[in-house]
């Protein structure tokens, strides 16, 4: 299972990459994996400001449909337009071109409630 | 949980696997999506070994399926097949299945995997002249090879012509070295292929067989997940979705299969009659969503201005439209061709187009 050193996750199996005051969020190679073939990303949420733990948007994969949960709370950017037409660039590649929202955190203090890369290997491992 | 005989090579074979109907079985291999188009544009394989198989023998056997059957089984000679459903009792359905007719009195009836016993205490309780019937599910295995390419590659492991056998027919044939196997150009994803029925024994042997036999056309593993999606795509009903005990073959579209032709005299017949003459309030029909979004089982259908006119029973992104497409049982005034309807998704409505399948010609 691909669990890069450099990223945050969340019990939610997502990924949080920092730059500056942005994050980038994606989910988890464990999470394409067990999702299957992703078929369809819905973020509505645009410009909105959303506190932790509330659902930005939606992913659907061929058997079942999930919410996507913000990782930090902070104004959402940018939807990764690549995944309008090719939402499997999120089975393909889920670290990179498969990500999926660029948010303004409001608190960087939240990164410290967020699990390091063996944090989270232990937990999916459990 | 129960294994089919391929239980092993499905683990070997990297499938991830789930219970299905009391069965561990794979929902998929490489993906669902490159599994679907693999048999849309090449040919597949699937175990299907937990789907039940009875026999029904005798004298009394013909009179005995054609009561449980709506399809009329006098059309059958020996060597057909026939797609059909068992009514309940109460005009709902107990079961779709396949009638094999190997002579006027032996039949082979192929039933879902989910309603095995449903249908055995069903048929024996219509039983009532005896006739011998034998469950043989736990000792038959069934693979189903689907796609464009599949009969020339089966013809392979066979010296019996199959490549241009009639759809729905069937033949008991030498294959892959193997004696008494049922080879039937029947299946479950509109792309054509054939079933094939061996003794659990055998499986493992012929498994094998049609991998070796296909690798030159590209044959993949298939897992359910893509024989759902390939079922739906061609517009084929699933039972426990479309169709249940609840649901007459006359509203769920299964009317070309609900014969009222003299000597067919079914159980519930004088009811589908009645319907048939009077209609039904809500039919089951196809739509394709005319924006992106995933329509799914139990969402709500509302008319434009958000009043309920339905219900979805099967939905999914079409692998090969790249669009939602789905089954719904829609109010009267919804049945026509091109009617718009909205599919509540999330609480917003999303437009689609009610819609003749099957979705994709292939």
């Amino acid at each position: 299972m691909n669990i890069p050193e450099n990223l945050h996750y969340t019990e939610e199996h997502e990924w949080i990459k920092v730059d500056g005051e942005e994050v980038v969020v994606g989910i988890t190679d464990f999470a394409q994996k067990e999702l299957g073939d992703i078929v369809f990303v819905e973020v509505e949420t645009i410009d909105e400001t959303l506190a932790v733990g509330e659902a930005f948007g939606t992913i659907e994969a061929v058997k079942t449909v999930s919410d996507l949960f913000m990782p930090v709370g902070g104004t959402v950017l940018e939807l990764n337009e690549k995944l309008e037409d090719n939402p499997e660039l999120i089975n393909k590649d889920p670290y990179g071109d498969g990500w999926i929202i660029r948010v303004k955190m409001t608190d960087n203090a939240e990164l410290d409630n967020l699990l390091d890369n063996k944090a989270y290997a232990s937990k999916i491992e459990a | 949980m129960k294994k089919t005989a391929l239980n092993r090579m499905h683990h070997e074979m990297g499938g991830r696997m789930v219970e299905f109907a009391g069965f561990e079985m794979p929902v998929q291999f490489e993906g669902i999506n490159v599994e679907h188009e693999t048999v849309r544009t090449k040919l597949g394989v699937f175990d299907v070994s937990h789907m039940g198989e009875f026999w029904v023998e005798g004298p009394q056997a013909f009179d005995l399926v054609q009561k449980v059957s709506t399809n009329d089984v006098a059309a059958l000679h020996d060597g057909k097949v026939q797609y059909s459903c068992f009514p309940n009792g109460n005009g709902g359905i107990v079961d779709d299945f396949l009638c094999y007719r190997f002579k006027e009195d032996n039949y082979l009836l192929v039933v879902n995997a989910s309603n095995i016993e449903k249908d055995w205490k069903h048929i024996n309780e219509q039983n009532t002249t005896g006739a011998k019937m034998t469950n043989a599910s736990d000792d038959i295995s069934q693979l189903a090879i689907q796609g464009p390419l599949a009969l020339k590659a089966m013809q392979k492991l066979t010296d019996e012509p199959v490549e241009d056998m009639e759809h729905y027919t069937f033949k008991v044939i030498e294959f892959a070295g193997l004696k008494d196997v049922i080879f039937s150009t029947t299946g479950y994803t509109g792309s054509g292929g054939c079933e094939i029925y061996m003794k659990n024994e055998d499986a493992e042997k012929i498994y094998k067989a049609v991998l070796e036999a296909g690798e030159e056309f590209g044959i993949k593993p298939i897992g359910l997940g893509a024989r759902d999606t390939l079922r739906l795509e061609a517009g084929f009903c699933l039972y426990g979705n479309d169709i249940d005990d609840t649901t007459s073959p006359i509203a769920a579209g299964l009317g070309w299969i609900t014969k009222f032709v003299e000597g067919n005299d079914f159980i519930d017949r004088p009811l589908f009659e009645k319907q048939k003459a009077e209609g039904v309030r809500r039919r089951l029909k196809g739509f394709v969503m005319q924006e992106r979004a995933v329509p799914r089982r139990h969402y709500d259908i509302c008319d434009s201005s958000g009043h309920y006119i339905g219900e979805v029973t099967s939905g999914t992104m079409s692998p090969m439209l790249k669009k939602g497409i789905g089954l719904a049982y829609l109010d009267k005034h919804y049945w026509k061709e091109g009617s718009e309807i909205y599919i509540k998704v999330r609480n917003k409505l999303v437009k689609a187009v009610v819609t003749r399948p099957p979705f994709y010609k292939g």
